[in-house]
C-alpha cells in the first residue's frame, strides 16, 4: 500500500494540519511517508493467524476507584494557560450546528 | 574539598550526611556549571532560584535529621515531566509558555525525597527522535567530541538534554523517559548509566504522553549505584495511573555487589546484525566474559520476531501518539494561530502546523493513517499481533535465563545533522532497545568502553518484568568489569 | 407477548403508495454518579463554569483516567433490567474527532467490546398491544462539554465532559413514533427504578439519538437520517413524523435520502442538517492504551442481579396476580415509578382495587387538570389510604369522599379532620335518617303513591332524601327506610 498526494491531504485533514495548497509541496513529504509505509509493511512476512493482538503491556486487573467527588472546583487554573478564556471559560471561534 | 559536581550521587549523600558541604553549596556548585554549558543547550528552563530556596530547606531537613533518599541531590527534570508553576514544554513550539499546576509524580516523589530541581532539560519534540535534533529549542550538543575532532555530536534521544546534563557534570543525575530507547541510547552516546524500568513501575501521572503503551520514566546517573537511589525514589504505585502496578519498591542498593553466581545470561542470535559495528561486537563479547567470570552463565538464546520490532514500534507509538497529541489544538494551553475571521477548524490546522515540528507531523501523519478507516486492521492490528509474537519470545527465553545481553546501541554517537535526511536511518538507532519497550519490560544500559574515536559505548541488560533488582546486580558487574572512568573533556565552558 | 404478525406500524400515506417508518434509539442516560466517570470531579447540574472541572477533564498534559467502579455497576445493572447479555471482558476504545466540546480530541467510549451485548425491552402501546423492542448494546463513555454562543465567538464550559453516560442502542425494530414514545418511556422507567439514572430530560440526562428511514412494506431498508440529541419524549415522536414525512416526499418528488446527522427544532417541529459536522467521519477507533480492558467475574454480576430491585414488567404481573388489578390499571400505575410506589403505599392494609380506582380515577383526574406531578401535589400516599378508610367504615359517602379529595387536593390536610371540621360525617342514626323521609313522603304524596306501581321510583326518592341531609345519609339506609315505608 502507498499514498498518493490526495491521501496525503485527506489524513492532514483528519489530524488537523494544515498542508500546502500546492501539491508539489506535498511531494517529498508523501515520498517520505512511503518509504516509511513501505518499510513497515515488512511485517506482512510474520505468520500471525493464530495470534491476538497485544492489549496490555501489564498483567494486572483494571483498578477501579470509589465514586467519591475527590476533584474539581478551580476554574481558574482550569482556563489559566488558555489563550483565550472569558468567565473562565474557553473561548473559540462561533461554532455552528 | 574536591569538585562538588564531579561527586557520584552515592559520593555527594555521603558528604552532605557528614557535613563536609551543604546542600546549597551543592547546589550551587551545579548551577555554576549550568551557567558555564550554555554551549552544550542542555536546559529549556533553568530554575536555580527555585533550587536555591529547596536546597536551603533541603540543609533545614538535614539539620533536623529528617533527609530522604534524595535528599539535597541537584537533578535535572526532562522536560516531559509537568512541573507545578515551572513552564512545560515537551521541546515543542505548541506547548511553549505553559506553566502547570500540577507536578507529575515521578518528579513529586523525588521532591518527597528531597530532590532539588536545576531546570528542565531539552528533549526531542514531544520525545519523538533519537538525537535531540527535533527540539524546538534547538539541538542538544554530545559533551563528547571524537578524538582530535571538534564535529558536534549528537547526545541521543530523546532524553538528550538529561543525558548530555549528567556526562556533562550539571547534575548528579536526570530524570528521563523511554518509549522506544530514548534513556538507554542517550546514556549510551553520552557514557552514563541508563534505566528504563518495568512498564507500570514509574507512574506515567503528569508526564506528557507519547505513546501510552510503551511510555516509562527512568532515571540517567553516571553509576549504576546512583540509577538504583534515584530509580527508587521515582518508582511507586500511582492510583492515578490505571497502568500502574501496585507492588511494593524493593531496595535496588541493596541488590548491588550481590553474588553473580549461577545466574544465566542469555546472548541473542538476532541482535548480531549484518553489518555490526566490529567494536560494538568486540564490546558485547567483552561483557559476557565479564559476566563469566563473575560466575554467571552464559548461554546463546534466540529472539526470533526481533526483527519486526522496529517496524511493529513504527506502526503503534504513532498511532497512540497521533491521539494523545490531538489535544494540542490551540484551546486549552500553549500556541494559538489563528486570524480573527478564522473558524474553528482553520484555528486548529494552522496551530498545529506551526506548533509541531516536521518528525512529529510525519508520525501523526503516519499514526492517523494506520489507525483510519480500511488500514487499522493491516497495519495496527498486525503490528499488535506482532508486538504480542515479540513479547513472546521473551517469555519463551526467560524460562530459561535471567537476564540478557546485548549492546545498547548499533553505533557511537553521529554528527548533528548527519542522518536528519533518512527517517528511516534514524529509527535504526533503537533497533537494540525497541523490543524492551513493546514487551513492557526493564532494561539498563551501562557504560562498557570506548570506540576507535574514544567516543563512549554501552552494553545493555535486560530482566524479566518487576526484576529491576537482577539488572542492578549484574549491571554493577559489568561497571567494575568494564571499570569505566572516562569523562568528556571539559570543552563547553570555554565556548560558552 | 409480543404479536408481530397483528402489529399495526405507523403508516406514510404518500402518492405512490403507502410507507413504513423504521426507526432506531440512541438513547444516552446520565449515570446517577457522584463523580465523573473517569475523574474525581463532581456531576451535579448547574454547577458555574468549568466548576465541575478536573485536569483530567480538561485533557491537561499528562492526565490519565482511572474507572468509577459505581458507573460500572450502574451499567451492568441497567444490563439487567433490560434483559441483556453482560460482558465480562470490555474494552474501552478511543473515539478520534476534533470538536473544542471535546478538551483531549478523542472521546473515551467502548466500541468493539461493550460492557452490555444483546437484550430486550417490552413496550405496551396504548391499543393494548405488547411489542418486543431489541436491544442491540448497551455501553459507557463520556460526556461532552457544552459551548454558548455570543457574537462571533463560542465559550466552551466542561462541567458535562467526562460525566458517565450509558449509551443504550435498540435495534431497528420501532414501527412508529407512539412506538418510540412508548420505548422510551419503558427504558426511562427501568431506569427509574434501578436508580441508574435520573431520567431528567430537562437537565439533559436522558437524550435521545433517533435513526429513521421508511420504506415500501417488504423492501429492504432505507436510507437513515440520524437526529440527534432530542431532549424530551414529545419530541422524540414529533421529530419521527416530520422526518418520515420529509423523507418519503423527497423520495417520491424523485430524490434520495442522504446518510445525514440532523436537528430537530421544536420551535417549528421540523428537522434540519447539521452544519458542523459536514466532512466524512473517521473516527479512527483503536483500545485507550491508558486504561486496561474491564474484566469481572460472573460473581459480581451474580450480586447485583440478587440485589436488583423489582422492575416494572414484574411489578405489574404482580399487580395483576397478587392485587386481583386489571392488566390496564396495573400497567398505568407501573409505569412510573413513582406512581407505583404512591400507589403501593396507599394500598398497604387496604382494598387494592379500591385503591387503583382512586389512584388512575380521581387522583390523575386531578393531576391532569393541574399539570402537577404526584411529587409536588398536596395528597400523600397515606392521606389517600386515609380516605379510603372513611368510605370503608361508613364515616362518610364514597360521594362525599369525593368532595373531601378535592379539598385535600386543594389546600392539603388530613381526611379524617376535613370531615370533622365540616361535618361531614354519614348519618347512620336512623331515626334521624326517618325524620328526613317521611317529611320528603309528606311534602310529595302524588309521587309517593306512584311507587306502588312504579317501584323504580323510589329512586327519585332516594335523591331527595339524600340531597336533604346534605349528602351525609347513609345511602343503604335511606334505601330501607323509603321501601319499607312507601312498598309496604
Amino acid at each position: 500500500m502507498s499514498v498518493d498526494i490526495q491521501t496525503v491531504r485527506r489524513i492532514a485533514k483528519l489530524a488537523r494540519i494544515q498542508v500546502s495548497e500546492n501539491d508539489a509541496d506535498l511531494e517529498s513529504m508523501t515520498t517520505e511517508l512511503n518509504a516509511i509505509l513501505n518499510w513497515v509493511e515488512q511485517l506482512e512476512e510474520v505468520d500471525t493467524s493464530n495470534v491476538s493482538p497485544m492489549k496490555s503491556a501489564v498483567e494486572t486487573s483494571l483498578f477501579q476507584r470509589a465514586d467519591k467527588v475527590t476533584d474539581g472546583g478551580y476554574p481558574e487554573k482550569i482556563v489559566k494557560n488558555a489563550p483565550r478564556a472569558q468567565d473562565n471559560m474557553f473561548v473559540v471561534p462561533r461554532v455552528v450546528e | 574539598m574536591s569538585n562538588l559536581t564531579d561527586l557520584t550521587m552515592a559520593e555527594a549523600r555521603d558528604g552532605l550526611r557528614a557535613k563536609d558541604f551543604s546542600a546549597v553549596d551543592l547546589t550551587k556548585a551545579h548551577l555554576e556549571a549550568i551557567e558555564g554549558a550554555g554551549a552544550l543547550n542542555c536546559f529549556v528552563t533553568n530554575t536555580p532560584d527555585l533550587a536555591l530556596e529547596r536546597a536551603a530547606q533541603s540543609d533545614n531537613r538535614i539539620g533536623s535529621g529528617e533527609s530522604g533518599s534524595m535528599e539535597g541531590m541537584p537533578i535535572a527534570v526532562k522536560d516531559l515531566f509537568c512541573t507545578r508553576d515551572v513552564q512545560t514544554t515537551a521541546s515543542s513550539h505548541i506547548l511553549q509558555g505553559f506553566t502547570p499546576t500540577y507536578e507529575s509524580t515521578v518528579s513529586q516523589n523525588l521532591i518527597d525525597d528531597g530532590a532539588i530541581m536545576l531546570g528542565k532539560t531539552n528533549l526531542d519534540e514531544f520525545a519523538m527522535g533519537s538525537s535531540n535534533e527535533t527540539s524546538y529549542f534547538e539541538p542538544v550538543v554530545n559533551p563528547w567530541r571524537r578524538e582530535g575532532d571538534d564535529t558536534p555530536l549528537v547526545p541521543g534521544g530523546s532524553s538528550g538534554g538529561s543525558s548530555a546534563s549528567v556526562a556533562a557534570r550539571l547534575c548528579v543525575g536526570a530524570t528521563g523517559t523511554d518509549t522506544g530507547g530514548s534513556i538507554r541510547q542517550p546514556a549510551a552516546f553520552t557514557g552514563i548509566v541508563g534505566v528504563k524500568p518495568t512498564y507500570g513501575r514509574c507512574s506515567r501521572w503528569g508526564i506528557v504522553a507519547f505513546a501510552s503503551s510503551l511510555d516509562q520514566a527512568g532515571p540517567m546517573t553516571r553509576t549504576v549505584r546512583d540509577a538504583a537511589i534515584m530509580l527508587g525514589s521515582m518508582a511507586s504505585y500511582d492510583p492515578k495511573d490505571s497502568t500502574s502496578i501496585d507492588r511494593d519498591v524493593p531496595n535496588y542498593e541493596a541488590e548491588l555487589g550481590k553474588d553473580v553466581r549461577g545466574l544465566k545470561i542469555g546472548i541473542p542470535t538476532e541482535y548480531r546484525v549484518d553489518g555490526m559495528d566490529p567494536e560494538i561486537e568486540k564490546l558485547w563479547s567483552s561483557g559476557a566474559d565479564w559476566l563469566r567470570d563473575a560466575g554467571a552463565e552464559i548461554v546463546d538464546i534466540s529472539l526470533p520476531h526481533t526483527k519486526y520490532a522496529l517496524p511493529a514500534y513504527y506502526i503503534i507509538a504513532p498511532a497512540e501518539a497521533s491521539s494523545n497529541l490531538a489535544r494540542y489544538d490551540g484551546v486549552k494551553y500553549g500556541l494559538r494561530v489563528s486570524e480573527s475571521d478564522d473558524d474553528i477548524t482553520e484555528l486548529y490546522e494552522k496551530t498545529r502546523a506551526e506548533g509541531f515540528g516536521t518528525e512529529v507531523k510525519r508520525r501523526v501523519l503516519i499514526g492517523t493513517y494506520v489507525l483510519s478507516a480500511g488500514y487499522y486492521d493491516a497495519y495496527y492490528i498486525k503490528a499488535q499481533k506482532v508486538r504480542s509474537l515479540i513479547a513472546q519470545d521473551f517469555t519463551n527465553v526467560f524460562d530459561k535465563v535471567d537476564a540478557i545481553l546485548t549492546p545498547t546501541t548499533p553505533s557511537a554517537a553521529f554528527g548533528i545533522g548527519d542522518r536528519t535526511d533518512d527517517p528511516i536511518s534514524m529509527y535504526l538507532n533503537d533497533v537494540f532497545t525497541v523490543t524492551v519497550n513493546l514487551a513492557g519490560l526493564p532494561g539498563i544500559s551501562i557504560p562498557a568502553g570506548l570506540d576507535a574515536n574514544g567516543l563512549p559505548l554501552g552494553l545493555q541488560l535486560i530482566g524479566r518484568a518487576f526484576d529491576e533488582q537482577t539488572l542492578f546486580r549484574l549491571g554493577s558487574v559489568v561497571e567494575q568489569a568494564a571499570a569505566f572512568k572516562a569523562s568528556p573533556v571539559n570543552w563547553w565552558s570555554a565556548a560558552s | 407477548m409480543s404479536n408481530m404478525q397483528e402489529r399495526r406500524g405507523q403508516v406514510i400515506q404518500g402518492v405512490t403508495g403507502d410507507w413504513e417508518v423504521v426507526v432506531g434509539l440512541e438513547v444516552h442516560a446520565q449515570v446517577a454518579s457522584n463523580a465523573k466517570l473517569f475523574s474525581g470531579a463532581p456531576t451535579t447540574f448547574g454547577a458555574g463554569p468549568n466548576e465541575n472541572v478536573s485536569l483530567v477533564d480538561a485533557a491537561m498534559p499528562g492526565m490519565l483516567p482511572v474507572i468509577n467502579q459505581f458507573c460500572v455497576e450502574q451499567a451492568i445493572r441497567t444490563g439487567l433490567g433490560i434483559n441483556a447479555k453482560i460482558n465480562l471482558k470490555s474494552v474501552f476504545d478511543r473515539k478520534n474527532y476534533f470538536y473544542p466540546d471535546l478538551p483531549a480530541g478523542y472521546q473515551i467510549s467502548q466500541y468493539k467490546d461493550p460492557i452490555v451485548g444483546e437484550g430486550v425491552v417490552t413496550v405496551d402501546l396504548a391499543d393494548g398491544q405488547s411489542v418486543d423492542i431489541g436491544i442491540e448494546r448497551l455501553h459507557l463513555e463520556q460526556d461532552a462539554g457544552k459551548s454558548t454562543h455570543e457574537g462571533d465567538h463560542s465559550l466552551v464550559d466542561l462541567n458535562r465532559a467526562g460525566v458517565a453516560l450509558m449509551e443504550i442502542v435498540s435495534k431497528p425494530d420501532i414501527r412508529s413514533s407512539e412506538e418510540a414514545a412508548a420505548y422510551l418511556q419503558k427504558l426511562r422507567a427501568i431506569l427509574r427504578y434501578l436508580g441508574t439514572c435520573d431520567g431528567n430530560m430537562e437537565e439533559g440526562s436522558l437524550r435521545a439519538d433517533v435513526n429513521v428511514s421508511v420504506r415500501k412494506s417488504g423492501d429492504p431498508f432505507g436510507t437513515r437520517c440520524e437526529i440527534k440529541n432530542v431532549n424530551s419524549i414529545r419530541f422524540v415522536a414529533a421529530a419521527i413524523d416530520y422526518e418520515a414525512r420529509r423523507q418519503v416526499d423527497l423520495i417520491e418528488d424523485g430524490g434520495e435520502v442522504d446518510q445525514e446527522t440532523r436537528l430537530f427544532d421544536p420551535n417549528t417541529g421540523k428537522t434540519r442538517t447539521m452544519r458542523s459536522k459536514e466532512d466524512a467521519h473517521d473516527y479512527r477507533y483503536f483500545p485507550d492504551p491508558d486504561l486496561l480492558p474491564l474484566e469481572f467475574d460472573q460473581s459480581v454480576v451474580d450480586e447485583i442481579a440478587r440485589n436488583l430491585p423489582e422492575l416494572p414488567d414484574q411489578k405489574k404481573a404482580r399487580f395483576i396476580e397478587e392485587l386481583g388489578l386489571s392488566a390496564y390499571d396495573a400497567g398505568v400505575l407501573v409505569s412510573e415509578k413513582e406512581t407505583a410506589d404512591f400507589f403501593e403505599e396507599a394500598a398497604a392494609g387496604r382494598d387494592p382495587k379500591i385503591v387503583a380506582n382512586w389512584t388512575t380515577g380521581e387522583l390523575f383526574a386531578a393531576l391532569n387538570k393541574s399539570g402537577q406531578s404526584l411529587s409536588d401535589c398536596n395528597v400523600s400516599a397515606k392521606q389517600l389510604g386515609a380516605l379510603i378508610d372513611l368510605i370503608a367504615d361508613d364515616t362518610i359517602s364514597g360521594r362525599i369522599a369525593k368532595d373531601v379529595f378535592e379539598i385535600m387536593f386543594e389546600k392539603g390536610g388530613n381526611p379524617a379532620e376535613i370531615v370533622e371540621e365540616r361535618g361531614l360525617k354519614q348519618v347512620t342514626d336512623t331515626s334521624e335518617i326517618e325524620a328526613i323521609v317521611d317529611q320528603v313522603i309528606a311534602n310529595n304524596p302524588d309521587k309517593a303513591a306512584e311507587v306502588k306501581t312504579k317501584p323504580k321510583a323510589i329512586g327519585w326518592f332516594v335523591g331527595q332524601v339524600m340531597q336533604a341531609s346534605g349528602g351525609k345519609a347513609n345511602p343503604k339506609a335511606v334505601n330501607e327506610i323509603l321501601k319499607r315505608k312507601l312498598e309496604s
